[in-house]
């Protein structure tokens, strides 16, 4: 079995641009002038993908979430 | 009963103002009775895509909607049709509930769907009421069909706002879906089939007489014909039928001599975008023209804008009519399209207040594109980067000479909400 692949979602209506991920995963998120997530690439890098669900479970408003790509 | 010939279709009643269900019935006659399968496979062969305005192919999403979940499916047959320049759907309501009524109950028989809604604007739901009495003294339709309002909103029609509006929950705002989509979990919490009621239209008439005759009109990707609303050609806006494929000049009946009067064309409305006349009179009227040139059809509005109206100022009034048309939920959306609507205002009306001249515009339009929970920041997006393409030697004018003396608004614009009408 292949290892899973996954992609980061924001859901804009719950975020509030408390700004928490880009601080615990700037390697694929920046915040926009007003302090909102920007996500770089699609596919998170299996290396970075514990880091990336750290971030998601940080986040005060729960808006990001792990979704996997291959189902 | 025959099928049409002619490149004319959903408007074949030229003259009547409304096809009732006894007129409907002897120009169309009864629905066939044929099984789900059979539908599926007429709909995907006939390469319909979606008049809504995403021109998603509807055989693939019906079959989206019947594979999604265990609970009977529900279909909504949406008209809301909240773009201020477009009045298709609304004439169609009118003109011909019956095509959208037959087109719903197939579209329910094919994806497995017990119930259907009628979500139009409170002025269609009269006429709609009558053509379901009609229907109901003849016990025409198996499933429950119901009708609800769609606010007066821009977008209302949006698919999960319009799943909102009949759930009860914010009427009119549209939730996120980016991970479970309303085609699996919709209204009630059921798989939802939500379809522009142009595109069902077309559905009662491929029911009738199959793919192949409705593939015998339009492009190979773009079968069949499309409703367009067409403002600043004549002299009140008029919906028209296109063979989908006919060069825009030919299908508006202008040549290079009345074109002179046009200084653009705004295609797709408010979340489309601007093209040169040039262009205009040669694209093909399909999708995929339109977007190889940077704008959509959408909905199929066309307006032509005159000469003398200046044009930074329209889509300075655009602009922040569809800020305050957003549902004011996401982050990027609610700052993104506030400081983009300013800028397009500076460069209208006050050019020397726009810091970093035109090129800061694209760069706000890249800022909001693709993040909102809806695409209402990148229709408002794709709208002011093509205006400052095409626009481009007026808002240079603008730069060294000032604004334009203010001109007479051209594009239908509402008044804000609250505001005096």
């Amino acid at each position: 079995m292949s290892r899973p692949r996954y992609r980061l979602v924001v859901d804009p209506i719950a975020c509030d641009g408390a700004g928490v991920c880009a601080e615990l995963f700037p390697e694929m998120i920046t915040l926009d002038p007003w302090g909102f997530p920007i996500l770089h690439g699609d596919e998170v890098p299996p290396e970075l993908v514990d880091l990336a669900r750290r971030a998601t479970v940080s986040c005060p408003r729960l808006a990001l979430a792990l979704v996997r790509l291959d189902r | 009963m025959s099928a049409p010939t002619g490149p004319t279709r959903l408007l074949d009643a030229p003259g009547v103002d409304v096809v009732g269900l006894d007129a409907h019935l002897q120009r169309w006659g009864v629905l066939p009775n044929v099984s789900a399968g059979v539908l599926l496979d007429a709909v995907d062969r006939s390469g319909l895509r979606g008049h809504g305005g995403a021109w998603f192919p509807v055989g693939a999403k019906w079959r989206a909607v019947a594979g999604a979940g265990r609970a009977r499916p529900v279909v909504v047959a949406n008209g809301a049709e909240g773009e201020p320049a477009s009045g298709k759907d609304r004439y169609l309501l009118h003109h011909a509930p019956h095509l959208v009524l037959d087109g719903a109950a197939t579209a329910a028989r094919a994806v497995g769907a017990d119930r259907v809604f009628v979500h139009v604007p409170a002025g269609a739901v009269t006429g709609i009421e009558a053509a379901l009495a009609e229907r109901a003294r003849r016990g025409i339709d198996t499933c429950s069909i119901e009708v609800v309002v769609a606010p007066d909103r821009f977008l209302a029609g949006q698919e999960s706002a319009a799943v909102a509006t009949i759930n009860g929950r914010n009427p009119g705002i549209p939730t996120f879906v980016g991970i479970r989509s309303v085609r699996e979990q919709g209204v009630g919490g059921r798989a939802t089939l939500v379809q522009n009621v142009e595109t069902l239209a077309h559905v009662a008439l491929i029911a009738r007489f199959g793919a192949d005759w409705f593939r015998s009109v339009g492009t190979g990707d773009s079968t069949g014909t499309a409703l367009a609303t067409v403002t600043g050609r004549w002299g009140t806006p008029r919906i028209v039928e296109v063979p989908l494929g006919t060069p825009l000049g030919g299908a508006l009946g202008l040549d290079p001599d009345t074109a002179r009067g046009v200084q653009a064309v705004l295609l797709g409305g408010y979340g489309g975008g601007w093209i040169p006349t040039t262009t205009a009179l040669t694209l093909p009227f399909t999708e995929e023209a339109a977007r190889s040139h940077g704008t959509s059809i959408g909905a199929g509005v066309v307006a032509l804008l005159p000469t003398g109206v200046c044009p930074l100022a329209e889509v300075a009034r655009v602009a922040r009519y569809m800020e305050g048309e957003g549902a004011g939920q996401c982050g990027p959306c609610v700052n993104g399209l506030d400081v983009l609507a300013t800028s397009v205002e500076h460069l209208a009306y006050r050019p020397q207040s726009l810091r970093g001249g035109v090129a800061a515009l694209p760069t706000l339009c890249g800022l909001v594109e693709g993040r909102g929970a809806c695409r209402h920041p990148d229709g408002v997006a794709r709208f002011v980067r093509t205006a400052v393409s095409v626009f481009a030697d007026h808002a240079e004018l603008h730069l060294r000479r000032g604004p334009c003396q203010s001109t007479r608004p051209f594009l239908p614009v509402p008044a804000p909400v609250g505001a005096a009408r």
